[in-house]
C-alpha cells in the first residue's frame, strides 16, 4: 500500500477513510482529526489550561502528546484505582511519560486517599468493577479539576469508545446518557468543562500513533474488564466496519449531528434537579452523591467522619 | 514464523510467507482489532511476511468506561 499523501509505503490502514499513510502523513492525519474536532465542538479555546485524565494506556498518552503538540497547556493527572499489578504498571507507564518530556503529572490514589480499592470497592457496593471504576473516576478528574483550577478535563475517549457507548446507550434508550454523550460538556456550577478531543479517532490509531512516535504504553488489558459490556458492543461494531467500513463513524456523528439535540430537555431537567453533594459538595441529584455512597459502602465509614 | 499474541501473551509459530490479511484470516482475528508489527515495525494488510519474521499481533481493543 502507498501513502494517500505522498505515494511513499505506507505503515497503517485506515478503512473508513479508504486511505493509508506513512508516519509522517499519518501524525498529520491525527493531528487534523484533532484540530477538527476541538474546532467542530467548540472544545478549547488556545490560551484554556487542560487537566488530560491519563490512565497510562495509548488513548490518554497519545491525548496528551497531542494536545502539546498543538500547543495546548495540559497537565496529566492519574488517579490510582488499586487494580494490583495493572495499577502499578499503568501509572509507571504514566509517570514514565511526564518524566521523559518533563510535563506535570498530578496523582492522586483511591486506596491511600479514599480508603477503598475497585476490586474490593465494587464488590462490597455490588456494583460492575467498570461501573464503580467509571463514576470513580468521573468524581476525582472533576474534583482534581476545579481544585487546580483547570478550564477543562480531557479524557481519551476515542471513536470507538464513544460508538459503544452510544449502542449501549440506544440499546436501553438511557434517554439521561443520551443527553449527556457529546463531545463536549460545558461548565457549569461544580462541573469543570469535559472535553473528548479524540472522538474522530479510532483506537486502532491510536495505538498505531503510540507505536509509530515511541510512545510506551499499557498494552496489557485491565483485569477487571473481562466481560464488561462495551467490549461486546465494540466486537460486534468492529464486525460491522469489517463489512461496511464507515459504519462505525456514520452511527456516532449522525447522533453528535442529528440525535443528541433532540435529548436537550432531559439534559435541562437533571441539571435543575441538581444539589450540593452534603458530603463533598459535588452536584448531585440526590442528597449524597454516587461516589460517596461508594465509599461508604468500599470503607463502612459513616458520613460526616472524614474530610 | 514466530507470532506474538497478547492478553494473554503468549508466543506460536506460523508457517511463512504469507500475507497480513491471510495470517489474520488463519487465526481468525477481526484486522480492526489489532495492530500487525513485523520485525519492530508497523506494516499494513497487504505486506508480505517472510518465514524469519518475527511478528506481534497487539489487540487495540480495550474495555472500561
Ligand atoms: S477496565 Fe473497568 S475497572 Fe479497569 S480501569 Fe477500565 S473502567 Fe476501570
Ligand atoms: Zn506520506
Ligand atoms: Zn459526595
Amino acid at each position: 500500500m502507498k501513502c494517500r499523501r505522498c505515494k511513499s509505503p505506507a505503515v497503517i490502514d485506515v478503512r473508513r477513510h479508504n486511505a493509508a499513510f506513512c508516519k509522517d502523513c499519518f501524525n498529520h492525519h491525527c493531528t487534523e482529526q484533532v484540530r477538527r474536532a476541538i474546532h467542530d465542538f467548540k472544545m478549547l479555546q488556545p490560551e484554556e489550561r487542560v487537566l488530560v485524565a491519563v490512565s497510562g494506556g495509548k488513548d490518554s498518552l497519545a491525548l496528551w502528546d497531542l494536545l502539546l503538540k498543538a500547543g495546548y497547556q495540559a497537565d496529566g493527572l492519574y488517579v490510582g484505582l488499586g487494580i494490583g499489578e495493572y495499577s502499578n504498571e499503568s501509572g509507571r507507564f504514566a509517570r514514565d511519560f511526564a518524566q521523559s518530556r518533563d510535563l506535570k503529572l498530578i496523582e492522586v490514589d483511591l486506596p491511600q486517599q479514599y480508603g477503598f480499592d475497585i476490586p474490593t470497592g465494587s464488590e462490597a457496593a455490588r456494583r460492575a468493577p467498570c461501573s464503580a471504576c467509571g463514576l470513580s473516576k468521573r468524581h476525582l478528574f472533576n474534583q482534581a479539576a476545579i481544585d487546580g483550577e483547570y478550564d477543562a478535563v480531557a479524557t481519551g475517549h476515542n471513536l470507538d469508545d464513544e460508538a459503544a457507548v452510544l449502542m449501549g446507550n440506544v440499546l436501553r434508550w438511557e434517554e439521561g446518557y443520551l443527553a449527556r454523550q457529546y463531545p463536549v460538556l460545558p461548565a457549569s456550577e461544580g462541573f469543570a468543562k469535559k472535553v473528548k478531543p479524540l472522538v474522530k479517532l479510532g483506537e486502532r490509531e491510536m495505538a498505531a500513533y503510540c507505536v509509530l512516535n515511541g510512545i510506551d504504553y499499557i498494552i496489557e488489558e485491565c483485569p477487571m474488564a473481562a466481560g464488561n459490556r462495551h467490549l461486546g458492543y465494540k466486537e460486534i461494531l468492529n464486525q460491522l466496519e469489517e463489512q461496511s467500513p464507515g459504519a462505525k463513524t456514520a452511527f456516532l456523528t449522525g447522533f453528535f449531528d442529528r440525535a443528541h439535540q433532540r435529548f436537550a430537555d432531559v439534559a435541562v431537567e437533571e441539571r435543575q434537579t441538581l444539589q450540593p453533594c452534603a458530603h463533598c459538595d459535588a452536584p448531585t441529584t440526590n442528597d449524597v452523591c454516587a461516589f460517596c455512597r461508594l465509599q461508604v459502602r468500599a470503607t463502612g465509614i459513616t458520613i460526616g467522619t472524614t474530610s | 514464523m514466530n507470532v506474538l499474541l497478547r492478553n494473554p501473551r503468549r508466543e506460536i509459530q506460523m508457517p511463512g510467507p504469507t500475507s497480513v490479511s491471510k495470517l489474520l484470516k488463519q487465526l481468525n482475528i477481526v484486522p480492526e482489532s489489532v495492530l500487525v508489527i513485523c520485525n519492530d515495525e508497523l506494516v499494513t494488510r497487504d505486506a508480505q511476511l517472510r518465514d524469519e519474521d518475527s511478528i506481534e499481533i497487539r489487540p487495540v481493543v480495550s474495555g472500561g468506561a
